[in-house]
């Protein structure tokens, strides 16, 4: 791996803008994650945050800029084309196969990754490779022993493990989680911080929540968004010491 | 990499995972009810292999709504194409069968593949009402096209020769009856395959959560679409049996009520769990049957009410409600 390749982010945004009519929900985001990186995206409600998840995803269609991964341009890509060249993200309200146990909601994402998902003869679950490889990853977040029960059984914190399981069964560069402990009581959160905590370090993490214990606790760069455009970026110090923020974000109003 | 080594599934798990394809003896009892039919009601026969074909159509349907979410009142769209396609064949001298059922089976995986290909890009009310108007096109073009359908009059002169140039058709329906079952049980084997394939959990994905199908990188458009075709063709074999074995299609096979009945049938027998169409349809036609013969003027109504109870009692239909009645019995 050559330096130049290494200071390639993993994730790039340039002047990327969507709007709904008068409605701006992005405009003119220049954004860049790092390799790695450990990155939090936080605003108030309606600053465009799930929008921008929504643009890289692919499910929206920008108005204007191009989205870059790894330097490469994938503006024009599926969804389906960007989850296969690296994108992977975790939904805000869980989006699980309720009826299907947790196990095979994993060996679909793996299975579809391997390219195999198509396939009309085997019989699913026949070949050991998906089925391993799915268990190790409910294993490596503790969710092992309920591989064979269906997901809508779950407790709902369990559920949001899940999720972040059916993402990391892609094998993603760049993994985005829109709100992991939206929903879990705050006694069971930690569980999903230390599950966050512990993922593979050469997945680049974007972080949106609302929960700023969880943001401080994991983040090592923010990203302050405002009524769709950046309004600052820094270290969760500069961050926390920014007055603008505190005005727009926390509701206080700036010194006279 | 030695990590996940570490981690390999225990063989339980994985033999639970792997093995929910295999047959159970449950899974007999269909063909061997059929083949008893066989021999207890030998004045029943052509009645049986009605049902027997219709069996199939439902099991094409189920394939779509049951297990991809597609839901459709225009199945008789390819019912008919199938239909139509061994009729014209047997009309003009080419009255093998199987030659048959495999052009009925191509013609109307390619209507299934063409319209799909329009249609399913829509969803929810939009699309039931493009498979209700692809439907009533191909009815309308039938009805039209009288110089080759014979329109309302139904197609005239169709000669089916024999069974593997052995078997007539006889007057009783023996050969009919074996046909179709034969027939449904291929129909059975491929669809089954379908559903415990990779491709059939990914169906089974769609129907659960698009959004996040779409999010772990399935094509399902792709997906759906060769659900539908490959269920198109099914219902096109089905079209091209009922031709066959009653050596006559009139426009009907492309009616609303091809399209309606079937639907109401699968809901009776449960859909999505593959055997829905084997206790639906026998249900519902031997139950036309009988209501025909007690209440010639009223047996619609008869059919309605029952209709009407197992919406009320049996959510899920006959094998939802024995799948609510096991869950009980285990909890005790």
């Amino acid at each position: 791996m050559s330096d130049a390749s290494q200071a390639t982010p993993a994730l790039e945004t340039k002047a990327l803008c969507k709007s709904f009519g008068a409605l701006s929900v992005a405009s003119t985001i220049d954004f860049s994650l790092a390799r790695g990186a450990r990155q939090a995206l936080i605003g108030p409600n309606g600053a465009g945050k799930t929008s921008f998840i929504n643009l890289v995803t692919g499910v929206l269609a920008p108005s204007d800029g191009r989205i870059l991964l790894e330097g490469a341009d994938i503006t024009s890509l599926s969804q389906a084309q960007r989850v296969k060249r690296g994108i992977a993200r975790t939904f805000q309200i869980t989006a699980l196969f309720r009826g299907l146990t947790v196990l095979e909601n994993v060996t679909l994402a793996v299975s579809e990754r391997m390219g195999m998902a198509g396939d009309l003869h085997r019989p699913a679950g026949s070949r050991r490779a998906i089925v391993d490889e799915g268990y190790a990853l409910l294993a490596s977040l503790g969710l092992e022993a309920d591989a064979l029960r269906p997901v809508r059984e779950l407790a709902y914190g369990r559920q949001r493990l899940v999720e972040i399981v059916v993402a990391l069964g892609l094998a993603p560069k760049v993994l985005l989680l829109d709100e992991p402990a939206a929903g879990v009581p705050s006694g069971e959160s930690g569980i999903i911080v230390d599950t966050i905590e512990r993922l593979p370090a050469d997945i680049a993490l974007l972080i949106i929540e609302h929960d700023m214990h969880l943001v401080f606790r994991l983040a090592k760069r923010i990203t302050v968004l405002v009524q769709g455009a950046i309004l600052v970026e820094g270290t969760p110090a500069e961050i926390a010491a920014d007055q603008r923020v505190r005005q727009v974000y926390l509701g206080e109003r700036a010194p006279a | 990499m030695t990590e996940i080594a570490a981690h390999d599934a225990p063989q339980g798990t994985v033999g639970i995972f792997s093995r929910r394809h295999r047959l159970r003896w449950t899974e007999a009892l269909p063909w061997v009810i059929a083949l008893a039919s066989y021999f207890a009601f030998p004045n029943y026969l052509a009645l049986g292999s009605q049902i027997l074909a219709t069996i199939l159509y439902g099991l094409s349907l189920d394939l779509v709504l049951g297990y991809a979410g597609i839901v459709t009142l225009g199945h008789a769209a390819f019912f008919g194409t199938g239909a139509y396609a061994a009729g014209l064949l047997a009309a003009h001298g080419y009255g093998e069968p199987f030659l048959g059922l495999v052009v009925a089976a191509i013609s109307a995986g390619i209507v299934g593949c063409l319209t799909g290909a329009i249609i399913l890009r829509t969803s929810g009310l939009t699309l039931l009402m493009q498979t209700l108007m692809v439907a009533a096109m191909l009815h309308e073009a039938a009805n039209k096209a009288n110089s080759i359908t014979g329109g309302a009059d139904g197609l005239q002169g169709m000669e089916v020769k024999p069974v593997f140039g052995l078997f007539r058709f006889d007057l009783y329906g023996k050969t009919a009856y074996l046909y179709c079952l034969g027939v449904l049980f291929i129909g059975w084997i491929i669809v089954r395959r379908i559903v415990y394939s990779p491709f059939g959990r990914s169906l089974t994905g769609i129907r659960e959560n698009e959004a996040r199908m779409h999010a772990i990188g399935t094509p399902v458009f792709r997906r759906r679409l060769t659900a539908y075709s490959i269920s198109a063709a099914l219902a096109g074999v089905s079209g091209a049996l009922i031709a066959q074995t009653t050596q006559f299609v009139a426009v009907d096979a492309y009616g609303f009520e091809r399209s309606g009945n079937i639907l109401i049938m699968l809901l009776l027998g449960g859909i999505g769990r593959l055997y829905g169409a084997f206790i639906g349809v026998p249900l519902y036609m031997i139950a036309q049957d009988q209501f025909a013969e007690i209440d010639p003027v009223y047996w619609y109504f008869w059919i309605g009410l029952l209709l009407v109870l197992v919406v009320l009692f049996a959510r899920g239909g006959a094998l939802g409600t024995l799948e609510r009645l096991k869950a009980r019995w285990s909890k005790r």
